[in-house]
């Protein structure tokens, strides 16, 4: 294998960096442009999907159903789940942060297939846009995320074909990236680094990446099934022509359970890059750290049924489920206890930051929780299918994996823009989240307990001022968006210059310019053997000159 | 070596990529395999679950001929040794030969395609008749795409080595090894829908 990483002695890569904001609309192959191109994408649906989750909100403030017909709020929760896994999250932890950092880490000057790379992003604008302009097409689909048939098979078919078709463009979308993820941080690594002093963002890729490979492919499989039996009329779901339900329901959540680790592996791995820098402290525990991964990563492909206990699931299943269910708590828990031992008698700087991924681990803890107990069997069935769930999900995939994307916003900004954000404002965004999120999920905990079911705009009206504060919070958390929205373009252009390395961290991201050039280091990638070795004396790269990193900001 | 840097003429020189890294793209190709069998996994599953749980009334069991899928099966089989061999010739810088075994593979995966039209044609039921047939039609179809693929991809291969300016040689045939891969590759997810569909 001969990675030679020439210096960069061309003079044009100087005259080449500020190819201006035009190259984000283009078929660019530079991780970097495409991991931000994820990142901005990204978000412009999570507003969206964002504005959809108000109008659900706005309909639940009443417990009669007034604000839109019935069947588009069920286009709306439908595109609301739709967008947020496949068009924010999953593209935004992977790809946008995956892009960005995967490169840098393994001390490569770009993917391993930039064109593949390429064409993985550009699958995903047309296809959000797809799924959207379904709505203007005799309606969007209307069976929620997950389409179980027969709702799937017997609701208007063009929306629900549309879906269908947009999800295989995504899933494909995924699955090129995650070949691009595997072959990248096994093949494309530095001479001289050794996978054990990788950055631990690498390792919770390439978890993630496996899970890719052998999930999505699955659902695109059972989604083309799903299509022939909307559009050619055969029976393999449908129970009236001799098909089985329970069949879909196996291969829609063999991919669907590890779509949650695809979506909150890649945050595990980018809080343990933020937290060590901003405590100072070596990240605790690093070895047990990449062992946790890997385990969630199996035992993350066999506890897909517990999503099924309600489905006539045989008892041995049950059981089955139940304990691979209960065993992930003990990966995700030493990863959680590892976190706060980082933290642990830091010089912890209390920035956006760190108080983004503080708020993740707390909210985290908490859905771990509701997790564990949603995993047994009697409680499951009691709380099945209502707003319990409801809140579980949410405090996994926004008190997770949203509160690290905003994290690493704040932390990784300087690197994409050379400015600092504004902390003040950070924290404010911060505060009103943190409130926001939490008074809009923690109630709904209490009305799934006490039997609201979810995915329904009217309910009982003894559940009227709880699902009001819950949407209270919900306003909060849309109001939290105008802070973040000004503070980003405000200091793109007039931010605190943030020099190289405002953090004064170690990884190697950190040791070239900030906006980095085009081949992400002027001369040869630096071998980084202990990225987190924060308070130590002992060289943390082999190059005969130490790290300069300038005190202060 | 060149610089690995875009120029700003044309930015994204594919000679100038190459220089970069060594040739992963075998590797990617596997990785990809791996995906599109967890396809195949998944429909497997499917079938496998729908014999375990769903019975089929008396009257709607056919059972499947075997003569036509096992001259499928062989004329597969032998299209992966022709395939290999095609491999070896060009090994050994024997472009004309490379390129007739690569023709007599593509003969047979034409072959194998027309095979399973024709018991297409003879099988008294049509897709949406009950489950089985759809899920026969289903597994075999989304097969049979596959073969139509790498057909296709042998005839692209086979028409670069044909090229006076020899754009697979013994120095590149990637094209030729991961047509090769895919082959073999969709030639082993035959043998097992063979045993699962038309043995078990």
């Amino acid at each position: 294998m001969s990675i030679s990483v020439p210096p960069s002695t061309n003079k044009r890569s100087a005259s080449l960096q500020p190819q201006g904001w035009l190259r984000y609309f283009s078929f660019s192959l530079d991780h970097k442009v495409i991991g931000l191109q994820y990142l901005i994408c990204g978000f412009i649906f999570y507003l969206i999907g964002g504005a959809l989750a108000g109008a659900i909100r706005i309909e639940l403030t009443s417990p009669i159903s007034d604000f839109m017909p019935r069947d588009v709020y069920n286009q709306v929760l439908t595109l609301h789940g739709t967008i947020m896994i496949f068009l924010w999250i999953v593209p935004v932890v992977n790809g946008a942060f995956g892009n960005y950092l995967i490169p840098f880490y393994v001390g490569a000057r770009d993917m391993a297939f930039p064109r593949l790379n390429a064409v993985a992003f550009w699958l995903i604008p047309p296809a959000g846009l797809m799924l959207i302009s379904s709505y203007f097409i005799n309606g969007a689909a209307q069976s929620g995320w997950t389409a179980y048939p027969p709702l799937s098979i017997t609701t208007p078919a063009s929306g629900q074909i549309i879906w269908i078709i947009s999800v295989l463009l995504l899933g494909g979308s995924s699955i090129f990236g995650g070949i691009n993820f595997i072959a990248t941080i096994l093949k494309l690594r530095r001479p001289g680094l050794k996978l054990m002093q990788l950055p631990m963002y690498c390792w919770a890729m390439l978890g993630t990446s496996i899970l890719v490979v052998l999930s999505t492919p699955v659902l695109a499989g059972t989604l083309i099934l799903l299509s022939f039996d909307i559009v050619a009329h055969t029976g393999f779901f449908n129970p009236s022509l001799g098909g089985n339900v329970i069949v879909y329901q196996h291969l829609f959540w063999f991919y669907s359970h590890p779509a949650v680790y695809i979506m909150v592996l890649p945050a595990f791995g980018l809080v343990s890059e933020i937290l060590p820098v901003h405590s100072r402290k070596p990240l605790f525990g690093y070895v047990t750290m990449v062992y946790s991964i890997m385990g969630i990563v199996v035992l993350g492909l066999v506890v897909w049924a517990h999503h099924m206990f309600t489905s006539g699931t045989p008892p041995w299943m049950r059981l089955f489920f139940t304990i691979a269910t209960a065993f992930i708590a003990v990966p995700t828990g030493i990863k959680f206890f590892n976190w706060v031992a980082t933290l642990w008698g830091g010089r912890i700087s209390l920035n956006s930051a760190i108080l983004f991924s503080c708020g993740f681990i707390v909210n985290f803890v908490l859905g771990g929780i509701t997790g564990v107990a949603l995993a047994q069997v009697p409680f499951d069935v009691h709380v099945h299918d209502t707003y319990f769930v409801v809140a579980h999900f949410h405090y996994i995939v926004y008190g997770g994996s949203v509160f690290v994307i905003f994290s690493s916003i704040y932390h990784w900004y300087p690197k994409f823009t050379g400015r600092l954000l504004n902390e003040d404002i950070g924290r404010l965004h911060f505060l009103i989240t943190f409130v926001g999120f939490n008074l809009c999920f923690a109630p709904q905990h209490w009305l799934g307990l006490n039997g609201m079911p979810r995915r329904v705009a009217e309910y009982d009206p003894q559940f009227t001022f709880v699902n009001q504060l819950s949407s209270v919070g919900a306003l909060l958390m849309a109001l939290s968006t105008i802070p973040f929205l000004w503070n980003v373009f405000y200091s793109a252009f007039k931010g605190k210059q943030s020099g190289d390395n405002p953090w004064q961290a170690l990884t190697p991201e950190w040791l070239t310019s900030s906006p980095p050039p085009v081949e992400n280091w002027v001369g040869e990638a630096p071998l980084v053997v202990e990225p987190y070795g924060y308070g130590k004396s002992t060289p943390v790269t082999d190059s005969k000159k130490p790290i300069e990193i300038k005190e202060g900001l | 070596m060149t610089s690995v840097i875009p120029t700003d003429e044309k930015p994204n020189d594919l000679a100038t990529e190459k220089s970069e890294h060594a040739d992963h793209r075998l590797f990617g190709l596997v990785s990809f395999l791996v995906a599109d069998g967890m396809t195949f996994a998944g429909f497997f599953a499917a079938y496998l679950t729908y014999k375990a749980v769903n019975p089929l009334l008396p009257d709607a069991i056919y059972e499947l001929e075997l003569p036509l899928p096992t001259l499928n099966t062989i004329l597969l089989l032998v299209s992966s040794a022709t395939f290999h061999k095609a491999g070896k010739a060009l090994e050994k810088n024997n472009s004309i030969k490379c390129q007739n075994w690569l023709l007599i593979t593509a003969g047979l995966g034409i072959a194998f395609l027309a095979s399973q039209m024709v018991e297409y044609f003879t099988l008294p039921f049509g897709l949406t008749d009950n489950l089985y047939a759809s899920t026969f039609y289903a597994l075999t179809g989304f097969h049979g795409l596959h073969v139509t693929l790498g057909t296709f991809m042998i005839l692209i291969v086979w028409w670069q080595a044909r090229s006076p300016g020899g754009r697979i040689t013994n120095l590149n045939k990637f094209p030729l090894e991961a047509a090769e891969l895919y082959w073999h590759f969709v030639d082993g997810i035959w043998v097992i829908l063979f045993i699962i569909l038309y043995l078990l």
